[in-house]
């Protein structure tokens, strides 16, 4: 299983595998992971699993659909060229060892 | 109607076909789920649809029902097999002739209904909410210092009707007259989803003043600049949807967007009133107000059900249903499903409700839980800040609905904290 790593706003760092074919709002709200929200379930209509991709995995990941893009602007914490719905990222084995950053609120 | 695959009873009361499956394979569970003695008490008969097995026949009703979280789930994900476009209540709009012309999203499937299910996600989006937040706080903070003042009071009229009633026809940008409409006109609409029976029969009787109101409303004329109803009609002079849709966009806004919210926030009164650890947990931390409301939406439900119908024939939960059958979900009694919820029966704000389906889920997942959400969570802030206890008074009174979940009388006393 490809591993995660979430890192919080104050710098703490959590390792979860993550099912190959489950988002990683999933993986992280189904470990307890607190800091995503994912008030609709991973129904791409909250922007409450707001992520930051690390740089250097930002350019791999599939490109933003324009649904992702739009709820982004709305998302509570500040949106970064990096910004991510968590919600929209699915587990593959070529993200073993993607990192991420909490924002400091999702709502 | 009712067939047996053992067909050695004759035409006995189907209460007494115990064990008794319907031709598709669904046993048959004899209840009505329409009826006053259900609303007063859904969560038994809930127990018992859940437990007879993943899909039932009701025999009531002539309907195929899911009540446990996983296949609920799997009718609401599945909208290719499980249509909307025939009607998301009993009536089905391939025999029937809808009460009203359909709505063009609750009742629409794709590809119709990404077109204008876009136009109202960016209507009622994160960041129009952002916009709005201030306002409605400072709404729910002016309602709540008056209520408190008061001290004895109705907590479904007084509070939560008056709440939503405050903010939302001005965020739509309606006009003040009329708006008296808003509330018959939406539990008519709430009732017709259900079957032919009395309240269904004496809500469309009733109609026709609300539904001329609320259709004049939904007119561009009608509706002031800045609101959500101006923002569909400026989405049609963009093309993302024609002119003649417009009002009826916006008629989708005004029957779900009010009643569902005043019985949202209604049972989260009723919630934090009857659990007194969870009002003391708010209290300590108003951070919680937003779980707090979203745990009341899983906890009552306040949309209860929806229906879809098949468009071919499908195999779930071991029945085989035809094309063109109903089938009723029942949301609440998912949302309390043991299969799937720790304790279903114990309000707990601190809980996960991720994943609950009071608000649908899927395509069609309420496209206004984000302004359902914020109602909720700045009126229970608000509590949080200025009330020290909330104590039930007097008898507490349910009021009957087809589809809605909530009550017509909370005497409550509120003290100031
Ligand atoms: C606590 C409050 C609310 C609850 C519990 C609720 C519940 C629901 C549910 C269960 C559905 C799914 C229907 C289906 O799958 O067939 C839905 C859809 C919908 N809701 Fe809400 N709702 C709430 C508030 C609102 C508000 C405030 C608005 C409007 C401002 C709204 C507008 C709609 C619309 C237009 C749809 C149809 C969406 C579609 O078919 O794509 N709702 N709601
Ligand atoms: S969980 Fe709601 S947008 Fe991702």
């Amino acid at each position: 299983m490809p591993t995660i790593t979430f890192i919080r706003p104050d710098g703490a760092r959590r390792d979860l595998a993550v099912a190959e074919g489950t988002s990683l709002m999933q993986g992280a709200t189904s470990q307890g992971l607190d800091g995503i929200v994912a008030e609709c379930g991973g129904n791409a209509m909250c922007a409450t699993c707001h992520v930051y991709v690390d740089e250097a995995w930002a350019g791999r990941l599939p490109p933003l659909s324009e649904d992702e893009d739009a709820l982004l602007e709305g998302a509570a914490a500040e949106r970064l060229p990096t910004s991510r719905l968590s919600c929209q990222i699915v587990a593959t084995a070529d993200l073993d060892g993607l990192v991420v950053r909490l924002p400091d609120r999702q709502v | 109607m009712m067939e047996r695959q053992q067909g050695s009873v004759p035409a006995a009361p189907a209460t007494l076909l115990a064990g008794a499956v319907h031709v598709s394979g669904a046993p048959v569970v004899d209840v009505d789920p329409f009826s006053t003695e259900f609303f007063e008490d859904p969560h038994r008969i809930h127990e018992a649809l859940r437990e007879a097995g993943p899909v039932v026949w009701l025999p009531r009703w002539s309907v195929h029902a899911v009540a446990r979280y996983e296949e609920v789930r799997a009718v609401l994900h599945d909208p290719a097999t499980f249509c909307s476009g025939r009607g998301v209540g009993l009536s089905d709009f391939a025999k029937e002739k809808p009460w009203r012309p359909q709505s063009l999203i609750l009742e629409a499937d794709p590809p119709a209904h990404g077109r204008t299910r876009a136009v109202l996600n960016r209507v009622l989006s994160p960041a129009v909410m952002k916009t709005l937040r201030e306002r409605f706080q400072a709404a729910a903070h002016r309602l709540v210092d008056a209520l408190v003042a008061r001290g004895e009071i109705d907590a479904v009229a007084d509070l939560a009707e008056a709440f939503p009633l405050s903010v939302f026809p001005d965020a739509v940008g309606l006009r003040e007259e009329g708006r008296e409409h808003l509330l018959p006109y939406a539990g008519l609409a709430f009732n017709a989803f259900g079957p032919p029976n009395e309240l269904r029969q004496r809500a469309l009787d009733t109609a026709a003043p609300h539904v001329a109101w609320v259709m004049e409303q939904c007119r561009r004329e009608n509706l002031k600049p800045g609101g959500f109803g101006a923002a569909i009609h400026e989405a049609a002079d963009a093309g993302a949807i024609t002119h003649d849709e417009a009002p009826l966009l916006v008629r989708s806004l005004l029957t779900a967007g009010l009643d569902t919210t005043v019985n949202g926030i209604g049972a989260a009164i009723y919630c934090l009133a009857r659990f007194p650890e969870a009002w003391a947990a708010l209290r300590a931390d108003p951070g919680l107000a937003r779980a707090a409301f979203e745990e009341a939406v899983r906890f009552e439900s306040p949309v209860q059900t929806f229906f879809r119908t098949t468009t071919q024939a499908v195999e779930i939960g071991g029945a085989r249903l035809d094309e063109g059958s109903k089938v009723l979900m029942f949301l609440g009694a998912a949302n309390r499903d043991p299969r799937r919820w720790d304790e279903p029966d114990r309000y707990d704000p601190t809980r996960s409700t991720v994943g609950h389906v009071g608000f649908g889920s899927g395509i069609h997942m309420c496209v206004g839980q984000l302004l359902g959400r914020l109602e909720g969570e700045v009126m229970l802030s608000a509590l949080a800040a200025k009330v020290g206890s909330i104590t039930i008074t007097g008898p507490v009174v349910r009021r009957y609905n087809n589809t809605l979940r909530g009550l017509e009388r909370l005497p409550v006393t509120l003290t100031a904290a």
